[in-house]
């Protein structure tokens, strides 16, 4: 039962992606779809990302000076460590998670509301490719953008390690910046962007899914909403375990 | 002109078309009636395409609906204008953005052109100066009368109306009902409305056909109706003793 539940819904994920991305029947209105896309999802995300980043940034370098109290660690290694884990985990795992859940959950919301209020029927009728104009927009957004978002979490992370490590007296300005510069790999970065665009693409497409397929009413959306997260969490979560075994094995 | 060939469709076990064939004519207004659950509403999608028979054929002057490709069902579409129970206005635009979203999807008409032929498809329908209101700000009525302008936009051949008066007063189900009737007239269109309003029978049923679990009950116009000896007519037209009373005396005189 399980199996058969399982093909089913990949075989329709899969259909639903081969229809999104063909091509559009007017390119402006889906540039226009995808301006309004990138707005919700950079602008609109930026400051949970800016606040959720900073307070990892902050956390990481506290408990680690804490760790390292009294071992012969130098102590600028919390810079490296603060800097590498942000980049090879934190900010691409962390920050879409949370997306998954602010965005997500929107874009499941959003379709489902449409194709319960009979908007998609709507437009079918009208001879618009649905599914492309509805999905291709988010899925070319969210590529665009979250990268971007990762980036920006990555280097606020880093400075909210600053913030909490070195006003407070735990260690030097100079250490911290010591550990930021030393040992550093560009490979670390080329992860970050691959682990940024894989899990864009699976948030937004399983998220799609959710809302586009939804049926019945207002507890059936919200459903949609809630296995929009839960998918795209789980989904992530084992895309970013098989990254890590790929690119670092 | 829309031809349904011995339709059938079924949802798991529950088979709720039996065998319908009938013919909507353009330039008429084509009505589907019946009580709830007698299968007008999954009549009406599977016309459009949106549910597929589970056996039977449906033309489209001749055409072969579900034969065709997906392009070409798109092609067919273009062509269509659909009318839904809720309007299905799309929240987050504008009346005039609503209306001219197909112009923007699928034709080239320059940004007056649009704004010319979204005021004439306004005025078509009665409606002024609600350009920039959005759909949540109008009442029922209005927003049915941005439906038809919007299903009216792109000058289409089939003209779908599902359940056109449904929540409207009496006064505005017959100004919708009129307002459908002659743009049909005017624009040789062939219109399929899906209804249980008896006013709309009488008003502008000029092909009826009545379902009744999943069958085709009575056929006819509205000039036919009073005049029918059809049991099953007799009860959904006519279903109160004030009605039934009411068409008594209209047969005495």
């Amino acid at each position: 039962m399980f199996l058969k539940n399982f093909l089913y819904h990949m075989g329709r994920y899969t259909m639903m992606l081969g229809t999104s991305f063909s091509r559009p029947e007017k390119h402006y209105m889906y540039y226009k779809e995808t301006m309004r896309q990138m707005n919700d999802i950079g602008i609109g995300s930026l400051i949970i990302v800016g606040l959720i980043s900073i307070f990892i940034g902050a956390v990481t370098a506290v408990q680690f000076l804490y760790q390292l109290d009294g071992t012969l660690v130098p102590t600028y290694y919390v810079g490296y460590i603060i800097r590498d884990s942000t980049i090879i985990e934190l900010a691409p795992t962390i920050t879409c998670l949370v997306l998954a859940g602010k965005v997500g959950s929107n874009m499941a919301a959003e379709i489902g509301g449409m194709r319960q209020k009979e908007h998609i029927d709507a437009m079918e009728i009208m001879g618009v490719n649905t599914a492309a104009y509805l999905i291709m927009p988010k899925v070319i957004a969210a590529l665009v953008v979250i990268p971007m978002l990762v980036a920006v979490a990555a280097f606020v992370s880093v400075i909210g390690g600053y913030l909490a490590a070195v006003p407070t007296g735990m260690m030097s300005d100079a250490e911290y910046i010591q550990g930021v510069r030393s040992f550093f790999e560009p490979f670390n970065v080329v992860m970050m962007f691959v682990k940024a665009i894989v899990f864009a693409f699976l948030l937004t497409t399983i998220s799609c899914y959710q809302g586009y397929y939804v049926r019945g009413g207002s507890i059936e959306l919200g459903q949609a909403s809630t296995n929009a997260v839960v998918f795209s969490d789980i989904m992530i979560l084992l895309a970013d375990y098989l990254i890590a075994v790929l690119l670092t094995g | 002109m829309i031809r349904a060939e011995n339709i059938y469709k079924s949802f798991d076990d529950n088979e709720v078309l039996k065998g319908i064939t009938t013919e909507f004519y353009p330039g008429k207004t084509n009505l589907i009636i019946g009580r709830s659950g007698a299968g007008k509403t999954v009549l009406l999608k599977l016309l459009i395409g949106l549910h597929a028979p589970t056996s039977g054929k449906v033309f489209y002057d001749d055409v072969d609906f579900f034969s065709l490709s997906k392009k070409e069902v798109r092609s067919i579409r273009m062509k269509v204008g659909m009318l839904f129970q809720a309007s299905a206005l799309f929240d987050s635009m504008t009346v005039e953005e609503n209306i001219r979203f197909p112009l923007d999807m699928f034709t080239n008409m320059t940004w007056k052109e649009k704004e010319n032929r979204v005021n004439f498809c306004l005025e078509r329908v009665n409606l002024g100066k609600v350009n920039d209101n959005y759909p949540s700000e109008i009442s029922g009525g209005m927003q049915k009368r941005v439906g038809i302008a919007r299903a009216i936009v792109l000058e289409p051949k089939y003209l779908f109306c599902d359940e056109p008066n449904s929540g409207l007063d009496p006064k505005t189900s017959i100004v919708i009902d009129e307002l459908i009737r002659d743009i049909t007239v005017e624009n040789n269109i062939t219109t399929v409305i899906n209804t249980h309003d008896m006013n709309s029978v009488m008003e502008i049923g000029d092909n009826v056909i009545l379902l009744y679990k999943g069958e085709i009950a009575w056929r006819g116009n509205r000039d036919e109706v009073l005049h029918s000896d059809n049991e099953v007519l007799h009860d959904f037209m006519f279903a109160s003793p004030f009605l039934q009373q009411l068409r008594d005396s209209a047969l005495q005189k």
